[in-house]
């Protein structure tokens, strides 16, 4: 990959990080970093196309520690789920043989699992020694007759957030635009209602939480016609270009897709989050103004009316076990206030929220929310938001898996929001799981067991003091 | 005794291959007041920690030296010595473990010159004690990673006898253990009660029970480990009474420690089943020059019993294994003690110890080889880890989870293997999993000429109405 290609993802316009003060995207410092690399964030993004067989072309660092640890789901083909690579030896590497390898390993994986597409992912190593991958995906796809689409998105290249630019990026260059999509099927209860086709960008499925707000959708007669990426087909990637309006979902990291989108195709797009419960309201409602239909917006309102109250009415002894109680957010972006609002909802405390990846405009948000006075985490090393749950008294600790152990050791309840959790938090009916999940680690017996102090040291306290 | 067939494909699907470099960090994992610093891109390090956290269910000190793509070009010296600088100085550890990966190593980094850069740039970090180890992954696997980082440890940190005046007995009850990654926190637990039972002093080199058992310590964290072998421990080996060595992966480590101390060498292939375990039990006497304690006996006795309770099932039952060299080799000898059979057996790289496991033939490759080999050769019980709960899934085969990770699990890290409790354990376990699955004697046939399954009252559970009420009954 060209630095100037790189260079030109990194300054990502419709990014505010890179209009303001705080870059989101800085460099990472040896010995004290935490987070993926590139590779890390394209598989991110790419995988939970379910039906593409996704090829790690690097030695066995790459795919050995990573495959089968997702929390994505999809509700069809599992062929995403199998992790393959080339496992390249050391004799691959000294020879040169990795090109041959790939080459014959994309046969194998179409003759054995036939699949809609082959995705070829590079490797620091496969860069490193200069392994031509767009070369030998072209020739496969000429042999084989099936799409090989090289993702170039070495390790080395940066962080995550541009392995996920770079999946976008790849999209774009070799799968959106491919195919036209079929009409939507009518819906024989309402024959005459006008459907429209919208894009997801950014939406991973994570335990199956895109399935609470996809119903919201059917009833609107908004149809999907991709997500990008969670529970997609290759099919549907291809056809991208013909939606009505796109929603990036609580993510700065695939802009650049909604954004050519947007110059290439003129779909309008906006930013917007599943998580609580106005949030939800506000991505309807902004569906509704792109798309400009009268009666769309007349049937969200009430939908969105019909929701809230009965959210209302089931969250409402939930609020009661949850009243008062302190939290301690740290999660990136967009996320630092949408989590922040869906908490709030339910009636807890935020004391304080990271604010790591979040721009100008999230940290207004977020004073907006939580007072002016709101105590924002630059960047939360573990030992730091340890330290800040204790000054603020936090009753609990909201974050990532990263984290998870650490406040757990800490006996400090915890509820993870990130990439490997496994509950859906997204959508109305995710508020309600959200709720239970929150009741179920503060209410726990065992808080109280892990603080008891072991009592015979106690009692030679007592003896001797 | 077994035939070893190299890779027969391009593609490697659904691996079973963990890296050098994570097997390396773990072992780096097993020393006290560490830290495994990965000389690669980020992704190395972030891999490996979820992959380690998701097993051991513990926070895992791992740090990075951030490579990216201008010193992956221009050479990443300086990424090395700042990360070491930058963990010295916020860390505090004992012990760095710097350690490489494909990325550092196609791109030709010497470490141990950048280390010796590091040492006259920074005298003031000399305490930190900094092993470095060249761990590819491009070669070799989890467990030859784990060896390679025991035996620089040992060349790093044990001196020769003559330069640390040391004299093998001098520490007379002490006993080297040097503890393969076949092994889980939980058998070295349990070896450190065993060895105790002799009246003897183990210093397990290097030792998970000690950082990765899980357990909840007073202190809320810390960035390095807080427990493992100290590094001081080193210095000792050759004042002790014998070494053991257990897991063939590290007997090229374990001569390294003979040849520098001439403390005595023993060598344990596994502690699976009767015979390791006895002559576990003869080595462990005649260090101590004392009797086998009666505890110990009975439990001998424990294992014959289960032997037999368990023979009738596992007694030519077929079984599929896949699993790093060390462990299948350790399998293959317990089932064989049973007389079961491993039909299918995958191990993800070479090693020396293959050539001797008593099975016909073991394939490297994958857990799609494990499959298709299961499959063809009817197996009825796979061994291997959560990567292969699918594989078995599609199989319709019992799974006995062993080997790294255990994401599915909970407890995987802490489960008791070896000794003859242990493999007591293991026996009924196996035979469990087959009780479960077993399909239970003569599968139903229905005579041509019997009206038995036309009759729709044998739904009933009841005698014929026509019975009941005849006037056979009085």
């Amino acid at each position: 990959m060209k630095t100037s290609d790189l260079a030109a993802l990194l300054n990502e316009p419709a990014c505010e990080h890179n209009a303001k003060s705080k870059s989101g995207c800085a460099r990472p410092t040896p010995g004290a970093t935490a987070g993926g690399c590139t590779f890390d964030g394209a598989q991110i993004s790419l995988l939970p196309i379910a039906d593409v067989a996704h090829i790690v072309h690097g030695p066995s660092g790459c795919a050995g520690s990573s495959w089968d640890n997702r929390g994505t789901r999809s509700s069809g083909p599992a062929l995403f789920k199998i992790g393959m690579t080339t496992d390249l030896s050391e004799q691959d590497v000294i020879m040169g043989r990795g090109e041959k390898r790939l080459f014959h390993s994309v046969k194998q994986a179409i003759d054995r699992y036939s699949p809609a597409a082959v995705f070829v992912y590079s490797t620091c190593v496969t860069a490193l020694i200069g392994d031509d991958l767009e070369a030998v995906c072209k020739a496969a796809t000429q042999r084989w007759g099936v799409p090989v689409i090289p993702v170039d998105a070495a390790g080395f290249y940066g962080n995550k957030n541009l392995g996920n630019r770079l999946a976008g990026e790849t999209m774009l260059k070799y799968v959106v635009g491919s195919r036209e999509p079929e009409p939507a099927p009518v819906d024989p209860a309402r024959p005459h209602l006008r459907v429209h086709d919208i894009n997801l960008i950014g939406e991973y499925n994570i335990a199956g939480e895109m399935w609470h707000t996809l119903p919201l959708f059917d009833e609107l007669g908004l149809r999907v016609l991709c997500s990008l990426s969670g529970d997609a087909r290759f099919r549907e990637i291809q056809t991208m270009h013909r939606a009505e309006a796109t929603m990036v979902v609580c993510s700065r990291a695939m802009l650049n897709v909604a954004r050519k989108l947007r110059e290439r195709y003129d779909i309008p797009w906006f930013e917007g989050s599943f998580y609580g419960i106005q949030d939800v309201s506000n991505a309807l409602r902004d569906f509704a103004r792109l798309l400009n239909d009268a009666d769309l917006s007349a049937r969200t309102e009430a939908l969105i009316a019909r929701e809230e109250a009965r959210l209302a009415a089931e969250l409402a002894p939930w609020r009661e076990r949850l009243r008062g109680k302190r939290a301690l957010l740290y999660t990136g972006g967009v996320k630092s206030w949408s989590i922040v609002s869906a908490l709030q909802d339910l009636g807890i405390q935020v004391v304080a929220t990271g604010t790591k990846k979040s721009t100008e405009e999230d940290k207004e948000r977020i004073r907006e929310l939580m007072g002016e006075e709101a105590k924002m985490i630059e960047d939360g090393n573990a030992r730091q938001l340890l330290n800040m749950a204790r000054e603020y008294h936090a009753d609990i600790m909201i974050a990532g898996g990263r984290n998870m152990y650490t406040a757990i050791k800490a006996r400090l309840p915890f509820v993870d929001v990130n990439q490997e959790r496994e509950h859906g938090y997204a959508g109305y009916q995710g508020m309600l799981t959200l709720a239970r999940q929150l009741a179920r680690a503060l209410e726990n017996p065992v808080w109280e067991a892990v603080r008891r102090p072991t009592p015979w040291k106690t009692l030679r306290g007592v003896g001797h003091g | 005794m077994a035939e070893v067939l190299g890779r027969s494909k391009p593609l490697t699907v659904s691996p079973l291959k963990t890296s050098q470099p994570l097997g390396a960090s773990l072992a780096v994992l097993g020393l006290d007041r560490a830290m495994p610093l990965l000389h690669g891109a980020q992704g190395c390090t972030a891999f490996a920690k979820v992959f380690l956290v998701r097993h051991f269910r513990e926070p895992i000190p791992l740090q990075s030296t951030a490579m990216d793509q201008v010193s992956s070009i221009m050479g990443a010296d300086e990424n090395l010595i700042m990360a070491m600088k930058t963990i010295a100085e916020k860390n505090r550890p004992a012990v760095i473990g710097l350690l490489t990966t494909g990325l550092s190593e196609a791109q030709g980094t010497d470490i141990h010159r950048v280390l010796k850069t590091f040492r006259e740039q920074y005298p003031e970090h000399h305490n930190v004690r900094i092993v470095p180890v060249n761990t590819p992954d491009f070669s070799g696997c989890l467990e030859s990673g784990f060896a390679l980082a025991v035996q620089a440890m040992i060349a790093e940190w044990t001196p020769t006898a003559e330069q640390g005046g040391t004299c093998p007995g001098r520490r007379a009850h002490q006993v080297n253990v040097l503890c393969g990654s076949l092994l889980t926190p939980g058998d070295l637990e349990s070896l450190r009660d065993l060895i105790e039972r002799f009246g003897l002093n183990p210093v397990f080199i290097p030792d998970l029970s000690d950082s990765l058992d899980g357990h909840l310590e007073a202190e809320d964290f810390s960035s390095i480990t807080t427990g493992g072998t100290p590094v001081s421990a080193f210095a000792t080996l050759g004042d002790a009474a014998a070494t053991l060595v257990i897991g063939p992966s590290l007997y090229p480590a374990a001569e390294l420690l003979e040849s520098r101390t001439g403390t005595p060498l023993h060598r344990f292939d596994h502690l699976f089943g009767l015979d390791a375990n006895d002559r576990l039990m003869m080595t462990l006497a005649g260090i101590a020059g004392r009797p086998v304690p009666g505890r110990l006996e009975r439990q001998r006795a424990q294992l014959q019993d289960a032997m037999l309770d368990c023979h009738f099932l596992l007694g030519q039952a077929r079984v599929a294994i896949g699993a790093d060299p060390d462990l299948l080799h350790a399998f293959s000898e317990l089932l064989g003690e049973v007389g079961a059979e491993i039909v299918a057996a995958v191990a993800p790289a070479r090693a020396s110890v293959l050539a001797r496991t008593p099975i016909p033939q073991v394939q490297v490759g994958d857990l799609e080889d494990l499959e298709d080999l299961a499959r063809l050769q009817g197996a009825e019980l796979v061994i291997g880890s959560s990567h292969a709960v699918d594989a078995a899934e599609r199989l319709k085969l019992p799974l006995l989870r062993a080997g790294m990770p255990q994401y599915d699990r909970i407890g995987g890290y802490q489960r008791t293997w070896i000794g003859y409790d242990g493999s007591r354990q293991l026996l009924f376990d196996l035979a469990n999993a087959l009780l479960e699955h077993a399909e239970h004697g003569v599968a139903p046939y229905h005579s041509i000429y019997s009206r038995k399954a036309e009759l729709r009252q044998e739904a009933n559970h009841g005698a014929p109405q026509a019975f009941a009420h005849s006037d056979r009954w009085h």
